[in-house]
């Protein structure tokens, strides 16, 4: 009870008519810390981000925010709170432009209500837009239609509109998969570099470990539904366990 | 179901409280077309696609069994409208289509204004990932249902004008899914995503049936039925992405 | 008890010919995902086709068997007649275009083939009742009922076991309800997605056609009469679960039964109740009684 911890699971479980697809799950997550998630395909990692955003449903279990249960609670709350997400295949607005994804999700972020109805092409909107997509080195795409782009850029789009509302906690889902080996660390480097600035928290699912090494502090192993270990890159890494269910040699 | 809903309020509010002024048929007939899309929008909000057109299908399908059956609002022959007024002062055919002009502005002016703010612009996001939309933090549902009601009141609004103009709101002509469907056509014909589209396609519309009619008594639904499949076939952007199309050429071919 | 043998026997046969009709629907859009306005033209060029052929054969007690031989005939040659045009030239071109435009290109398809019908057969109504005469009436359970309409409800009883013989038995079923469940994955897998959609279509157009053509003895062939059946059968389709051959048949039972009782009991209410139980079916359960799997997506 000494520490604060800004994001922590009890005992989380979830099923699939029978099919156990997490179970065990006890995780507390410190702000500020920079975490990876790893694990096979099936393991259960995009499930647990599933839940912890409000996805999906835990069947039992506890998520606690700031000391606050929200368990169970809708997408759009968690965002509300400051838990946001990216997803593992992107998911942006296909046939508008990288602009248009933008404002809208920074307009959402900033208005609520009545103020919905005022014109979305605002001037202050648009300039703080630009900066966003400065910072994602999406700035000269800007105008183009999205579904025009490669996956690294509309990775790029997709957490960028997911950092705008200034999260607290954010979960990106497999931030690399499908984007080419050169892009793949100039997108990393850009994400976490701008992310660490802001002083939040971060959880990553990832498949490349190089990626891992580099940047997390600390690792959370999935195997079957489990947590089989929780540690700092280095150890975890040539965690036994590790190396055989998820490294797989 | 609103136009028609929009059309009987007017003349519910003629039999019941002598109503007759313009101004109050026309917000009448928004207001209760939108209280009424407000009601079943907590319903139709849930649906999606095929699901919601089925559903608002059946909506409009009770509406009709009601309104065809219900012997105090005429059954199936409908009921007589009165000449609207202004003020106590009775307005003429030419003094009835300024105000129907004046209104179809307000409308233009108010939609051209929804379009262009942020709640306009989810409408297009929504329908591209609803996923996102609500990871953005805004409930898709209640957009979907602001909308509902927004349109509900415009379809009210004109429902309302044609029965002032026609002088007779009936059924089959007002309620029945056919009706709907022509409206459908005349938005598919003009193209989404611009205010004057739909404008033209009416016009166009009416032009077509008109001399359809006159030209072949007994085909003219073929026709329409030919003109729409060769719009989805050759401009299924509709005519306004046509017209932009031309636009475009002739801008290429000046330069 | 005579009230409700009555209205269950109408409703029988009512929901007999509206299952027949109903099947091609929910085939059509199970397996195309289209929801077919044009099924209604078909349901009435069955209906003209076997019409004018009862008609041409004349009232001659000779010709029974023929009678039988033209109605189905008529299905089969309308069904394939128009469901390969209408595929084959048109729906094919269209696939994976938004989903509201093809809805409404049927639509177009529909206004098109029913004034064709204006043209081709005029608008004097026809009525080709030798059939339902020669096999004259019987009293079911204090009733007097047409035999011919009984006919009608073994004739679907027969529809519904081929069908789900077809389905779960054969192999090509299991490719039918592959493609069902997921387009991508079956043209992956070899499957030549195209040939089973035109197959689909016709097969559908035929059992709409069917419909049409097997109730034609029994009412008044006129123009504009398919429109009623169309919608009825969406009513069928919805509360049924759209895509299920169960749910096609639990359905068209549901709004035959409440129709017969409602044109015996209530006839004020008879559109009403109808649609009021869809838009309550739609409410309890969206997908309707037996929506079919959904693979995942995300």
């Amino acid at each position: 009870m000494t520490e604060k911890f800004i994001l922590k699971t009890t005992e989380l479980q979830k099923s699939f008519s029978g099919i156990i697809a997490a179970e065990d799950i006890n995780i507390s997550v410190k702000e500020g810390e920079i975490i990876g998630i790893i694990g096979a395909n099936g393991a259960g990692k995009t499930v647990f981000v599933n839940m912890i955003t409000g996805y999906l449903k835990p069947s039992s279990g506890k998520i606690e925010f700031m000391g606050r249960d929200i368990t169970g609670i809708k997408p759009r709350e968690a965002t509300h709170i400051g838990v946001c997400r990216s997803f593992q295949v992107s998911q942006v607005f296909m046939t508008m432009t990288v602009k248009e994804n933008l404002m809208i999700a920074m307009s959402l972020a900033k208005k609520s209500g009545l103020e919905l109805l005022l014109p979305l092409d605002d001037e202050k909107l648009s300039k703080e837009c630009d900066k966003i997509l400065d910072l994602y080195k999406i700035k000269n795409q800007s105008n183009l239609i999205v579904s025009t782009l490669s996956q690294g850029m509309r990775k790029l789009l997709d957490i960028s509109m997911a950092v705008v509302g200034n999260p607290n906690v954010l979960l990106l889902d497999e931030p690399t998969s499908g984007v080419s080996v050169e892009e793949k660390f100039g997108i990393m480097d850009i994400v976490i570099s701008a992310l660490k600035k802001s002083g939040t928290t971060v959880l990553f699912v990832e498949h490349d470990m190089e990626i891992v090494e580099r940047y997390v502090d600390r690792v959370i192993a999935f195997y079957q539904g489990q947590v089989i270990c929780d540690a700092p890159p280095s150890k975890a890494l040539k965690d036994k366990k590790v190396i055989k269910y998820v490294l797989g040699s | 179901m609103y136009y028609g809903f929009g059309a009987y309020a007017v003349a519910m509010c003629q039999k019941y409280f002598g109503m007759t002024d313009i101004f109050l048929r026309f917000f009448i007939a928004v207001a209760a077309a939108g209280l009424l899309g407000f009601a079943l929008g907590f319903i139709l909000r849930r649906y999606r696609e095929i699901f919601f057109a089925m559903l608002s299908l059946a909506f409009s399908m009770v509406l009709y069994g009601l309104l065809a059956k219900a012997e105090f609002l005429g059954s199936t022959d409908g009921m007589s409208i009165s000449p609207s007024t202004i003020l106590g002062y009775e307005l003429g055919r030419f003094g009835l289509l300024y105000f129907i002009c004046f209104f179809v502005i307000c409308a233009i002016v108010f939609a051209q204004a929804y379009l262009r703010s942020s709640l306009g612009h989810l409408t297009t996001a929504i329908s591209d990932n609803e996923i996102r939309v609500e990871y953005l933090g805004y409930s898709v549902e209640k957009a979907i249902h602001i909308k509902y009601v927004i349109s509900a009141c415009l379809a009210g609004g004109a429902g309302g004008l044609m029965a002032a103009s026609l002088g007779q709101v009936d059924p089959d002509s007002m309620v029945l899914w056919s009706v709907s469907g022509e409206l459908v056509f005349v938005t598919i014909m003009s193209g989404l995503g611009n205010i004057l589209a739909p404008f033209m396609g009416a016009v166009l519309f009416e032009f077509i049936r008109t001399y359809a009619f006159e030209l072949a008594p007994q085909a003219w639904q073929m026709i329409i039925g030919g003109t729409l499949l060769a719009i989805i076939f050759f401009s299924p952007g509709g005519l306004w992405s046509f017209f932009q199309k031309l636009n475009f050429l002739r801008k290429k071919n000046n330069d | 008890m005579q009230f409700i043998s009555t209205v269950f026997l109408d409703g029988l046969v009512y929901a007999s010919y509206l299952f027949i009709v109903s099947l091609g629907l929910t085939i059509t859009f199970g397996v195309m995902k289209i929801l077919n306005v044009a099924h209604g033209s078909f349901y009435a060029w069955g209906a003209y086709l076997a019409s004018i052929s009862i008609i041409y054969l004349g009232d001659n007690e000779y010709n029974s068997f023929l009678y039988y031989f033209a109605i189905f005939l008529s299905a089969i040659i309308v069904g394939i007649f128009f469901g390969f045009i209408i595929e084959k030239f048109i729906l094919r071109k269209m696939y994976g275009e938004d989903i509201h435009l093809i809805v409404l290109a049927t639509f177009g398809i529909f206004w098109i083939l029913e004034d064709l019908i204006l043209i081709v057969f005029g608008v004097d109504p026809l009525m080709p009742y030798y059939p339902a005469m020669e096999l004259g009436g019987i009293e079911v359970v204090g009733v007097y009922q047409g035999v011919y309409s009984l006919t009608l409800a073994a004739l679907a009883a027969i529809v519904a076991f081929i069908c789900w013989y077809f389905l779960n038995k054969t192999k090509w079923g299991k490719l039918l309800q592959s493609v069902i469940f997921d387009r991508e994955v079956s043209v992956s897998m070899g499957i030549n997605v195209k040939n089973v959609y035109l197959v689909t279509f016709i097969i559908g157009g035929m059992l709409g056609a069917l419909g049409g053509a097997y109730v034609a003895p029994t009412i008044s062939v006129s123009p504009g009469f398919a429109i009623d059946v169309v919608v009825m059968s969406f009513a069928v389709v919805v509360i049924g679960g759209m895509g299920s051959v169960p749910g096609a048949l639990i359905g068209s039972l549901i709004v035959g039964m409440l129709r017969a009782f409602a044109v015996h009991q209530a006839p004020v209410l008879e559109l009403f109740i109808i649609y009021a139980v869809m838009a309550i079916v739609l409410i309890i359960k969206p997908q309707g009684l037996f929506a079919p799997p959904k693979p995942r997506k995300i």
